[in-house]
């Protein structure tokens, strides 16, 4: 039996013991004066049942589909012949590959040798026999969940109580939800990124000055090891991200100060959406935009006063980064500045000074902090992002600070080392692990940096 | 009166002033020149992409009169064999009856070139509507090619050189020809909502996209709605304020501000390589940006579950509600259009995100509309990336128009985001 159909049956059993345990509510509180001398409603005996055959049964499952595929493997490959089994994990991770994909069909015989097309029906006879032994198990603890929920029915019992904190400890893991998915963030990059380290230095990496992950297949070829030297990378992150920034900050503040203190409340009112379409337009359409329309057009009008401009230079995908960002920093300063009291406005302003200075002597001075903070945010948006330098930035490594010429990110190489078909085991796919390691933690620690910016600003003025 | 004239230092006073009040008029100039920079880059990018995909979504088609005089079965043929037959012969010696004149390998090659891959496939269903073509002479409409097309849209002239376009000058003489006969027409093209990616441009269509999309974003709608919405209630009704709440907190804002690239890293490792869930499904895609978009709708809700007045939750506790009846009873419906709003922007990011399904192999080439969810699917957002890699002038027609159709449904779903705000703030 496959999953859906699991998953389905025991969802139909739980509403079957819904309402058993609903009449059974009524049954026991027959003889005893009726309903009236229940604790709890009837149906709250029905939820308790339900919750009992539903909840250790997912449970079962979950546990079952994490370690049923580990299991199978162990079991077939300890049938599978001698030499087979010496064979580094790596290559008879592939050789088991290929046993399960002759099981489900997708490959034919003549690619397989004889123990592996044995091994392949040992393995359909192990799939099925699971399938039958994970459906019994399922259904049979929830049909001993709903059983032993069933038989406390009784009139003095708490349902609702019970079933209020069954409740709360479900909403209670749902939140959880969001630690653990750190914490798998945090694991899956780190023990790859570790594996990582231990064939390239962690000084070699962080220091190193060149990047070319082509590694050679086999060991004895020339040229054996790749480069993975990340500097290259770290400048061109943020050669992008200066020329975003130089784009998205001052247009997208002085639209934030015009807008919350010259326009008028129409004015605001129509421009404001407008603006933050920008910030809705999907990242691939800007990807798309800088590479086809405004790097062609940079090296037309480069080309027009003699420069030589590459045709995926940092300064198209920077330029577009910045219009993909002018509306979150606009709408950040926007509430920086709102959050300055008009008390210093106006005493500003009454002491006779224009508005122009009072935005530039008092109201920015003040807000500084917080803009700051929204600024930090924006870079880190502008290193996390990833479609836009994809498809307009460079692939290969180019240690250079000018704008003009072809330089890769992160983001870009992480896309392009595990895009396609990979071993999992070479450091070239490791070592975008590696990478998303370091980009997760700069990311987190500007994040950090910001919001502990922001909110020590804001507390000033409450 | 007062005299300002009558301060000594006065005229100081007065040029500073002046220079105080021009000043303060550049400055508003500055402010109204960011707002209008704003307002241009966003004209640019969407006229380069409307101008660019606007063509796309019409066809163009060439009536040829289909000689089906010889063809190799009869008109009591069964529908198998009628499927199987050669109908490219048929459309190449039509072709060469209508232009009697051609002769050799190259000229006839580009006279075949007018033609889509695709003619083959729509003289066989005409066919196979109609067995009673065959033994007769027939004008039927075909399709043209995307770059025969694109000399019919007008896209490509004649000025250009013709070692720079794709369309040779024999071709648009033959097309000019067919033009002034009236056997050229320009229809909608419904194959690019009812066909699934192609090589050829003008085959290419994004219907395994929007099926893969809209497969992704329900699983991510089923699970990141219920679980939103119950750690938001769990935080704003239930949580006492103790350390493991703050984690979970800080966890939140913080996920809010990871790129989805990293999350991309995290379906790899985690649901494909540790729990060997399909490649390239829907399911993982939608796993994956459920994660993505949790943060969005939990701090939403969040927001919209604090909005509900106190009132509410004080009359329900007081007529011995217990404090979960008060909440999913009398909170939650109250708070549930600012919910839905939030869900939907999440569902709208959702929608557009690409990054991290590229990570988990949604990058396949795929001809075929996945059934469920863990049949193997692309995305419109995926989709866009591949075509835009694609070097063909077709191609780049293909990916503004298909942006057009994403852009759409975002559209669709924020206004509709917006009117849930509009109606919720009214109460």
């Amino acid at each position: 039996m496959d999953t859906t159909t699991v998953f389905l049956v025991v969802i139909l059993l739980s509403v079957i013991s819904f309402y058993v345990g609903r009449r059974r509510s009524h049954a026991v509180s027959a003889g005893q004066g009726g309903v009236k001398t229940l604790h709890s409603l009837p149906k709250h005996y029905g939820y308790m049942a339900a919750l009992w055959a539903l909840l250790p049964a997912l449970l079962v499952l979950v546990l079952w589909m994490a370690f049923e595929n580990g299991i199978l493997k162990n079991l077939v490959v300890a049938q599978l012949p001698a030499n087979v089994q010496a064979m580094p994990p790596s290559e008879q991770g592939l050789y088991y590959n290929q046993i399960v994909s002759y099981a489900r069909g997708s490959i034919d015989a003549d690619q397989l040798d004889k123990p592996q097309v044995i091994a392949a029906q040992s393995y359909s006879a192990l799939v099925a026999s699971a399938g039958r032994i994970k459906a019994l198990l399922v259904f049979l603890v929830a049909a001993i969940g709903a059983l032993l929920a069933l038989r406390r029915v009784h009139p003095l019992l708490r349902a609702r109580n019970h079933v209020e904190s069954i409740f709360k400890w479900i909403l209670f893991s749902c939140s959880f939800l969001a630690v653990l998915t750190t914490l798998g963030i945090v694991l899956s990059v780190l023990f790859e990124a570790i594996r990582f380290f231990q064939t390239i230095p962690l000084q070699d990496f962080l220091l190193g000055l060149e990047w070319s992950p082509q590694m050679a297949i086999r060991a004895d070829q020339v040229a054996a090891s790749g480069s993975f030297g990340f500097v290259p990378l770290l400048v061109g992150t943020l050669l992008i991200s200066l020329v975003a920034m130089i784009i998205a900050v001052p247009v997208g503040l002085m639209s934030a100060i015009y807008l919350s203190e010259y326009a008028s409340r129409r004015f605001r009112a129509v421009t404001k959406p407008v603006l933050e379409i920008l910030a809705g337009v999907p990242t691939v359409v800007y990807g798309f935009f800088a590479a086809l329309t405004v790097a062609p057009f940079i090296r037309n009008l480069g080309e027009s006063v003699g420069l030589n401009v590459a045709s995926e230079s940092a300064l198209a995908a920077g330029l577009v980064m910045g219009i993909m960002i002018i509306p979150f920093v606009m709408s950040l300063s926007d509430d920086i500045i709102n959050a300055v009291p008009d008390t210093m406005r106006e005493a500003s302003l009454g002491m006779g000074a224009t508005m122009n200075e009072t935005i530039r002597k008092v109201l920015l001075p003040a807000a500084l902090p917080g803009i700051v903070g929204g600024i930090l945010l924006a870079v880190s948006r502008a290193i996390g992002e990833t479609m836009i330098v994809v498809m307009a930035a460079g692939l290969s490594a180019n240690l250079t600070i000018n704008p003009l010429e072809a330089v890769t990110t992160i983001t870009v190489q992480i896309v392009t080392l595990l895009v396609g078909d990979q071993e999992f085991d070479s450091p070239k796919t490791l070592a975008a692990f590696a990478l998303g390691l370091v980009l997760f933690f700069v990311t987190l620690l500007l994040n950090i940096i910001a919001l502990y910016v922001v909110r020590k600003y804001r507390e000033q003025y409450e | 009166m007062n005299k300002p004239n009558a301060y000594k230092n006065s005229a100081a006073i007065q040029a500073s002033l002046k220079k105080r009040y021009a000043r303060e008029r550049r400055f508003q100039w500055y402010g109204r020149l960011a707002v209008l920079t704003g307002f241009i880059f966003l004209f640019i990018l969407l006229f380069d992409i409307i101008s660019k995909g606007a063509p796309a979504f019409t066809q163009q088609y060439i009536k040829v009169s289909v000689d089906l005089t010889d063809f190799e079965l009869q008109s009591d043929a069964s529908q198998e064999q009628l499927f199987r037959a050669d109908y490219m012969s048929v459309i190449k010696s039509s072709l060469r009856e209508m232009f009697p004149e051609v002769s050799g390998r190259k000229p006839k090659k580009q006279l075949y070139r007018l033609l889509s891959a695709g003619a083959e496939y729509d003289l066989r269903d005409k066919v196979m509507d109609d067995p009673r073509l065959i033994g007769k002479t027939t004008d039927i409409w075909l399709r043209a090619h995307s770059e025969s097309g694109s000399y019919l849209k007008g896209q490509v002239t004649g000025d250009t050189p013709e070692s720079e376009r794709k369309v040779k000058d024999q071709q648009m003489v033959w097309l000019d020809q067919l033009r002034q006969e009236g056997r050229t027409e320009s229809r909608f093209n419904i194959a690019f909502f009812t066909q699934g990616d192609s090589r050829e441009p003008e085959m290419a269509g994004i219907k395994v996209a929007l099926y893969g999309s809209f497969f992704t974003l329900l699983v991510t709608f089923a699970i990141a709605f219920p679980i939103g919405v119950f750690a938001a209630i769990y935080l704003e009704e239930f949580a006492p304020r103790n350390r493991i709440t703050d984690l979970i907190e800080i966890n939140i804002n913080n996920l809010a501000a990871v790129p989805s690239i990293v999350f991309g890293l995290l379906g790899l490792a985690v649901f494909i390589n540790f729990f060997e869930l399909p490649r390239s499904a829907p399911l993982v895609g939608g796993i994956v940006l459920s994660l993505m978009t949790l943060p969005t709708i939990i701090i939403t809700s969040r927001a919209a579950i604090q909005s509900v007045s106190p009132s509410i939750r004080e009359a329900a506790l007081g007529v011995g509600a217990s404090k979960l009846q008060t909440v999913f009873h009398h909170v939650l419906p109250v708070a549930m259009p600012g919910i839905l709003t939030g869900s939907i922007i999440g569902m709208a990011q959702a929608l557009g995100e690409s990054a991290p399904l590229l990570m988990i192999g949604m990058v396949a080439f795929i001809m075929d509309a996945p059934a469920g969810v863990t049949d193997p699917a692309t995305v419109l957002p995926v989709q866009i990336f591949l075509w835009a890699d694609s070097p063909e002038r077709g191609f780049t027609e293909k990916t503004s128009a298909a942006i057009m159709v994403l852009m759409g449904f975002l559209i669709v779903m924020n206004a509709l985001a917006v009117y849930l705000r509009k109606r919720f703030e009214l109460k």
